[in-house]
């Protein structure tokens, strides 16, 4: 991926940073509430969503099962309507291929309609080594590229800027890269909406050569799909003579029909409305009506790596609405800069490590950049069970295994990071499996009971600096069992755990109790 | 060995053997082909309030007085001048005074970028989504011309050109065609995650409805 990120730090590391930041943490809060409260609305609207959704994951699952057939098809009809089918394996290729098309019309610069897959593969820089200009017109991608700041959301890239910070990078910035902005710019949103559309115009109507991706490609028509909101794609995609669109190879499904589910379901789940303003639909090249030449660039970059993990795979189900970023609970304390990707939030912490590998420490840590909590899976309009994802790259990072990468099958070792929790893991299914050992081990524990820390010390200690150890009773429950047969009290003198779970509602209170003892024993 | 090859050898080897399965049969389409029950006046009706909703500014109007109602919303505009597509039924500018622009194949885009309005037909609208298509016939003309200025006036004909909702939009639509969905005026969530108009595209949608209309030159 783009070589802005390499050298992130872990999650942990970069998400401490994020929290401190009480700006950041103030408008990502405003931004996620407003929307998660209008897209529950604008779904309550259809009472179908449940058969949409999973009409959505069956068209999305197939697709990938015959992934081949759909884009052999694609290519077909892409090119008997006019354009031309480029593959790349990975992002230098793809960046190649660009950068040599670009080249061949003989132009310095290029408009781009915002696209994830083209940010992936670092496309506006590898252009720029090669003395290509590219401008984004996407306002929020205006916003990161003046500000020389990095994405943080999947759907507005600049949800991290509050209006006041907009203002300021405009007024300061705009002027470098051409037309300035209006003197007295405030920070209302309208105003600097204005100062975008007269700032992107000139670029607009002097662009020879237009950069885009897709949403969806229909296999049966070549049809290619775009959908935004603020016209800029329109611009992009109609007025110049040359269009290349960058997508990945998960974007295809096989009807024309199957867009009657999603064109439903993308513009609730991303920016809440019924329909997004502005749709565009192109087959080919159309004789007099815009550009004359049209290039698809097929992208693999990890996604055939993704596709061999049965479990991974329903990763390339994403539309990439950003409805899980929006709900999640981390996502809205750490921010999208943490994850260390151009796919933050929930679905980033599952496709980055899986498109890159889980090699470095950023990409080992996002599976763990999650509380599991599931709200993600709930509003996925494909059905991606993210927590379940996320639990099975846990495991690979942990127990390393069999996973593919660049197309090979690799064996990845267990990760240096996890060998305490390894260790530890296997010693306690030593002692499950050996109830001698298990005993010994419980009385030894419950006699020296008194001598216990309240904190863990060492590595353990991060832990235990925000939870309370659990503490031993004097008795364990085998142990009481085999005393009274379950006849009588809860285990001699408390309490604790093994009472807990051997009498039920009546223990409640004891346990209860018990642990206020032990607070003050202990204390 | 081409990255094609190598794309879809990686893909093979990425999913094994792949029992045969037809894809009629893969995929429920259990889900509704419009939602709710409505009489053709109330589809109309449901299509002028989702437009509104979006911030179009909806007109209604019958044929025979939609010249004079094109007349006065052009001239409440203020625009000196109309571009107009190809095949624009011939009586609907008849009342209007701006001069007309034609877009040619020569004409550049600083050219159309004077245009202060433009008057097009649509293919269909949609009423559940307040959408309207345009799919580049005679009537609507090329796609830059409903992009470029910042006034577009779109007129549908009621109840022929109005469809439900989504699904029954695509049976009726030519993929084959460039096609452009239009659900209100340019707008951006790029700020707070809050819906403001205006960017790039026309930043004034009108549409007339107008009923009673022949089907003939559709």
């Amino acid at each position: 991926m783009s070589g802005t990120y390499l050298g992130m730090p872990a999650f942990p590391a970069a998400a401490r940073d994020a929290v401190r930041d009480t700006t950041l943490r103030a408008n990502l809060r405003h931004a996620t509430h407003t929307i998660r409260d209008k897209r529950a609305k604008a779904v309550a609207e259809l009472d179908d969503w449940a058969r949409l959704r999973e009409a959505g994951r069956q068209i999305k699952d197939h697709t990938l099962r015959h992934l081949g057939e759909h884009l052999l098809r694609l290519e077909e009809a892409v090119t008997a309507a006019g354009g031309t089918v480029h593959w790349a394996a990975d992002a230098d290729e793809a960046n190649r291929i660009v950068t040599d098309l670009v080249r061949a019309t003989g132009e310095r610069e290029v408009v781009k309609v915002k696209s994830m897959a083209t940010q992936e593969i670092g496309l506006n820089e590898a252009l720029e080594a090669a003395g290509i200009h590219a401008y984004e017109t996407d306002l929020a991608e205006l916003i990161v590229q003046l500000g020389k700041d990095r994405p943080s959301h999947i759907l507005v890239p600049a949800i991290h800027r509050n209006r006041g910070e907009i203002r300021d990078i405009f007024a300061r910035e705009m002027a470098q890269w051409g037309r300035p902005a209006p003197d007295g710019l405030t920070d209302a949103p309208a105003e600097l909406a204005e100062a975008a559309r007269l700032h992107l115009r000139e670029k607009f109507l002097r662009a020879k050569v237009g950069v885009s991706g897709a949403n969806f490609m229909v296999a049966e028509t070549g049809t290619m799909v775009v959908v935004e909101s603020e016209g800029n794609g329109r611009m992009c995609l109609t007025l110049p003579e040359t269009l290349i669109s960058v997508v990945g190879i998960e974007k295809v499904v096989p009807t024309w029909r199957d867009l009657e589910v999603f064109l439903q379901t993308l513009p609730r789940s991303s920016t809440a409305e019924r329909m997004n303003p502005y749709t565009s639909m192109w087959t080919g090249t159309t004789d007099g009506d815009g550009p004359t030449a049209f290039h698809l660039v097929l992208l693999d970059n990890g996604r055939t790596d993704t596709l061999a993990d049965e479990v991974g795979r329903q990763a390339l189900r994403c539309i990439r609405c950003s409805a899980c970023l929006n709900v999640c609970p981390v996502y809205e304390r750490a921010g999208g800069h943490a994850y260390g990707s151009v796919y933050p939030g929930p679905i980033g912490a599952i496709l980055s490590p899986q498109l890159r590998g889980t090699a470095s420490e950023i990409d080992a840590s996002l599976p763990y950049a999650s509380s599991l909590c599931g709200a993600c899976y709930e509003v996925c309009p494909v059905a991606i069970d993210i927590p379940e994802v996320l639990v099975h790259l846990r495991e690979r990072v942990v127990q390393g295994g069999e996973f593919t990468r660049h197309g090979a099958k690799t064996t990845l070792k267990p990760a240096r990071g996890h060998a305490a929790e390894r260790a530890a893991m296997r010693a306690a299914g030593l002692v499950f499996a050996r109830p001698g050992l298990l005993r010994a081990g419980q009385r030894l524990a419950a006699r020296t009971r008194r001598a216990h820390p309240r904190t863990l010390p060492g590595p353990g200690r991060a832990w235990s600096a925000t939870r309370d150890l659990p503490t031993v009773p004097k008795e364990s429950f085998r142990d009481w069992w085999q005393r009274t047969q379950g006849r009588g009290a809860g285990p001699a003198g408390s309490s604790g755990t093994a009472s807990g779970t051997a009498s039920g509602t009546a223990s409640g209170t004891a346990s209860a109790e018990g642990r206020t003892d032990e607070g003050k024993a202990g204390a | 060995m081409s990255s094609k090859d190598v794309i879809l050898g990686r893909i093979g080897r990425a999913l094994g053997p792949v029992p045969d399965e037809p894809y009629e049969a893969a995929v429920d389409r259990d889900y509704a082909r419009e939602h709710g029950e409505r009489t053709t006046e109330q589809t109309v009706d449901l299509l002028a309030e989702n437009l509104a909703d979006y911030r179009a500014i909806v007109h209604r109007t019958g044929e025979d007085e939609l010249p004079d109602l094109l007349m006065r919303l052009l001239a409440y505009r203020g625009a000196r001048n109309v571009l107009v597509p190809p095949a624009l039924p011939p009586g609907w500018l008849a009342a209007a005074d701006p001069v007309r622009i034609h877009d040619r194949a020569a004409s550049t885009t600083a050219e159309l970028d004077r245009a202060d309005s433009v008057v097009t037909g649509c293919a269909i609208a949609i009423a559940e989504t307040g959408t309207l298509v345009l799919d580049g016939s005679p009537d609507q003309g090329r796609r830059r011309i409903t992009l470029v200025p910042d006034h577009h006036i779109c007129v549908v004909r009621v109840p022929d050109q109005v469809v439900s909702s989504v699904p029954q939009a695509l049976e009726r639509l030519d993929p084959g065609r460039p096609l452009t969905w239009i659900s209100g005026p340019s707008a951006t969530s790029d700020i707070e995650l809050d819906r403001v108009e205006g960017v790039h595209g026309p930043r004034t949608l009108e549409v007339v409805l107008v009923s009673g209309s022949p089907t003939a030159d559709a």
